[in-house]
């Protein structure tokens, strides 16, 4: 369980993050959607402790996160390609995480044996550095190192945006298999309402660093999301 | 149209992002160039009478004619090295409404007024000065000084032909060392072979009429060359080479610090920044040989301290002084993994004393010059071991800069701040002020132990001290998080 609460994140006078109060029950999959500068990047940032919230604070199943952390041992995420090592191959990079998460060389085998279809063989095995990858391709190296280790929390910033369709269908499925043992909470934000309504059982929309909307995904939901959008 | 292509080019210099933060080393390399300049100046005015001197019995002119074999095949090698004609930045052009040959004559005539080509004038313009205040034929003197223009631009455009060809490299260096043995052993006088084609000019100027011809040729088939490859799977494509990944398992000897070690040596070797850092090595090694050679220094008991602190520490300074910003640029990640900050230090470390203890074992045969020396220089490892690396990790906090690994060393101080310049007075000035002052005072073996003491003691407090750098490396997390994720 993720709560937050009386959170807010202020630069100078300009307020970024404003939740009064945001629960997020384990084994949830969770959409964070909003325009550009909504504050969902702000918000995941918060909850990896890479920035200090101004008041309030987020607690990762009982543990406050900036107070301890030990979050990190059951927390994976991806946000942007600086969570890449780009002078590794992807499959150092995945052994260098896997270190990290208690996994040994076979333990990574496995796990990523169960990724052959989303690599696409586009990934491994392909003997260049990350750097030299395609961003799609480094996104896919990002999410899949994301879920090393058997985190109970999976955060992902964008992880739709500049992914192949077959691909992106592939991402979801991996999503929901996550989530179908409601064990594992999925934290993900997107500005693609199509994708993030499928996945997601449940979607927060934040406007200008205040959520405006929780909704318990329906069929309704998309329509409902496109109206407010298209303002 | 042109302005079009000039007003950015002034805005690319003036609104790179670095141009603000790093105009101290924008200073420091004009400073370098004025400096490369005045010499050359210097050489120009004086050239005449110093060939004077040294060849009473010749003509200074021809003298230095002979000599032109060699200043144009190693500037054609000072090239090929260092020059590369810049197309990657007409990207955005290519979709815009502007003529392809427009693109390709601008870049190419940009390439004309490079450094490269600007610093030979400082020498020739003021050798032909010379030259005629003291009666040379006006004609012939102007004559050469054109060829001489001409040249090098003819080295110019002949360069980017080359573009990067081994096989024309090794001749340009083959001609070298070969015009320089025949011509010492009294075979053949290659060079004075090509002078005599230059003191012909100077006799008769309208031959360098020849160079424009030259010139012409090579312009319009750098010209033709370029335009066919101007595309994005051409010339305009950054090559992505195959890893070698090499098998570091060695490393697991570490225990848990295996994966950051593996991970710092994959970064030293596979990152342009660190790659050309490494050559640093060699020179800090060898850097006693300058003062030791010299029997001035070898008096000298404290400038043991410098030298066994700097051979033994190359790695250490050089290394050391950009942790962690190294890992700037997936810092982010770094900071939401599951580890132990003190585990990501304690790797820095002991690949730090690695080094300074294999760097010790390397300069053992400095042992030649007096034992005194090698003595000196354990004392220094000892104390590099044990206090610098706790006070290069403690400076480390400072660290605000981001490190952009793909970017050459040369003249680069991306990374650097103040911060770099202050903690190398501790590092090296402190051990030999100490040294001194206790050599002085009482004996050489005492200062020298003292040095191995002040080591030990900071081996034996390792491991509070690393407790106590953790803590401020942890305290300043936020700060690094946001100042590493800043372009600069």
């Amino acid at each position: 369980m993720i709560q937050t609460t009386q959170l807010s994140k202020k630069y100078g006078k300009a307020e970024v993050l404003h939740i009064d109060s945001l629960t997020i029950p384990t084994g949830q999959s969770f959409g964070l959607v909003g325009n550009n500068g909504a504050g969902k990047t702000t918000y995941f940032n918060i909850l990896l402790d890479l920035i200090r919230p101004t008041t309030g604070a987020i607690v990762n199943h009982d543990i406050q996160v900036n107070e301890s952390e030990a979050w990190k041992s059951f927390t994976g995420s991806f946000i942007d390609e600086s969570f890449l090592i780009g002078y590794l191959t992807p499959e150092e990079y995945f052994e260098f995480i896997g270190d990290l998460r208690g996994m040994n060389k076979a333990d990574v085998k496995t796990f990523l044996s169960k990724f052959d279809e989303f690599f696409n063989g586009e990934i491994t095995g392909k003997k260049k550095f990350l750097r030299d990858l395609s961003k799609g391709n480094q996104k896919k190296a990002g999410i899949v190192a994301a879920m090393m280790g058997n985190p109970q929390v999976v955060i992902l910033d964008e992880p739709f945006a500049n992914l192949d369709p077959t691909t992106q269908i592939r991402l979801k499925t991996i999503i929901k298999e996550l989530t179908e043992n409601r064990e594992v909470t999925v934290l993900i934000s997107s500005h693609d309402l199509t994708h993030v309504t499928e996945v997601c059982e449940r979607i927060v929309v934040l406007d200008k660093g205040n959520v405006v909307k929780d909704i318990v995904t329906s069929t309704e939901t998309l329509k409902e999301l496109e109206s407010y959008f298209s303002v | 149209m042109i302005s079009h292509f000039l007003n950015l080019e002034w805005k690319q210099f003036f609104r790179a992002a670095s141009f603000s933060k790093s105009l101290g080393a924008k200073i420091l390399i004009g400073f370098f160039g004025l400096y490369f300049a005045v010499i050359f100046l210097f050489m120009g005015f004086g050239g005449y009478f110093a060939l004077q001197e040294m060849y009473p019995d010749k003509d200074p002119l021809f003298v230095a004619n002979s000599f032109l074999m060699y200043a144009i095949v190693g500037d054609l090698i000072f090239r090929y090295l260092m020059q590369k004609l810049p197309v990657m930045n007409i990207k955005p052009l290519l979709t815009l409404p502007i003529k392809k040959n427009k693109i390709v004559h601008f870049i190419l005539a940009k390439s004309s007024l490079s450094f490269f080509n600007i610093m030979g004038l400082f020498f020739y313009i003021p050798f032909s000065i010379i030259l005629i205040s003291k009666g040379y034929d006006v004609a012939g003197v102007l004559g050469w000084l054109f060829s001489m223009i001409l040249i090098i631009q003819c080295a110019n455009f002949f360069n980017f032909l080359v573009n990067k060809n081994n096989v024309v490299f090794s001749g340009l260096v083959t001609l070298l060392i070969l015009g320089y043995l025949v011509q010492h052993f009294n075979w053949f006088d290659l060079p004075g072979f090509i002078g005599q084609g230059f003191d012909a000019i100077y006799q008769s100027p309208f031959l360098a009429l020849i160079f424009p011809i030259i010139l012409i040729g090579l312009y319009v088939t750098n010209y033709r060359q370029l335009r066919n490859e101007i595309y994005l799977d051409a010339i305009i494509s950054e090559k992505t080479k195959e890893v070698n990944a090499s098998d570091l398992s060695f490393t697991e000897k570490l225990g848990d610090l295996a994966p950051f070690i593996k991970n710092d040596l994959r970064l030293m070797w596979r990152n342009k920044r660190t790659k050309s850092s490494i050559w640093m090595l060699a020179v800090g090694l060898l850097y006693g040989l300058f003062f030791y050679t010299n029997p001035m220094y070898l008096k000298l008991e404290f400038m043991y301290v410098l030298v066994g602190i700097f051979s033994t520490g190359t790695f250490l300074i050089n290394f050391g002084q950009f942790i962690p910003a190294w890992d700037s640029s997936y810092y982010k990640m770094l900071m939401s993994q599951n580890f132990k900050y003190e585990r990501y230090l304690k790797s820095k470390f002991t690949i730090m004393a690695i080094s300074v203890v294999a760097l010790f074992v390397l300069g053992i045969p400095y042992v030649y010059f007096g034992w005194k020396i090698l003595l000196v220089h354990f004392a220094a490892m000892i104390y590099n071991v044990g206090v610098n690396t706790h006070v290069i990790l403690y400076g480390g906090t400072f660290n605000r800069k981001k490190i952009n690994l793909d970017e050459k060393a040369a003249f680069n101080f991306q990374g650097t701040g103040a911060v770099q310049w202050l903690i190398g007075l501790p590092l090296m000035i402190l051990p030999m002020a100490i040294f001194g002052l206790i050599n002085w005072l009482v004996s050489f073996e005492i200062a020298t132990l003292t040095l191995a003491i002040l080591g030990f003691i900071g081996i034996a407090l390792h491991k509070k001290l690393m407790a106590a750098i953790t803590k401020k490396y942890i305290t300043n997390k936020y700060i690094m998080v946001h100042a590493f994720n800043q372009e600069n």
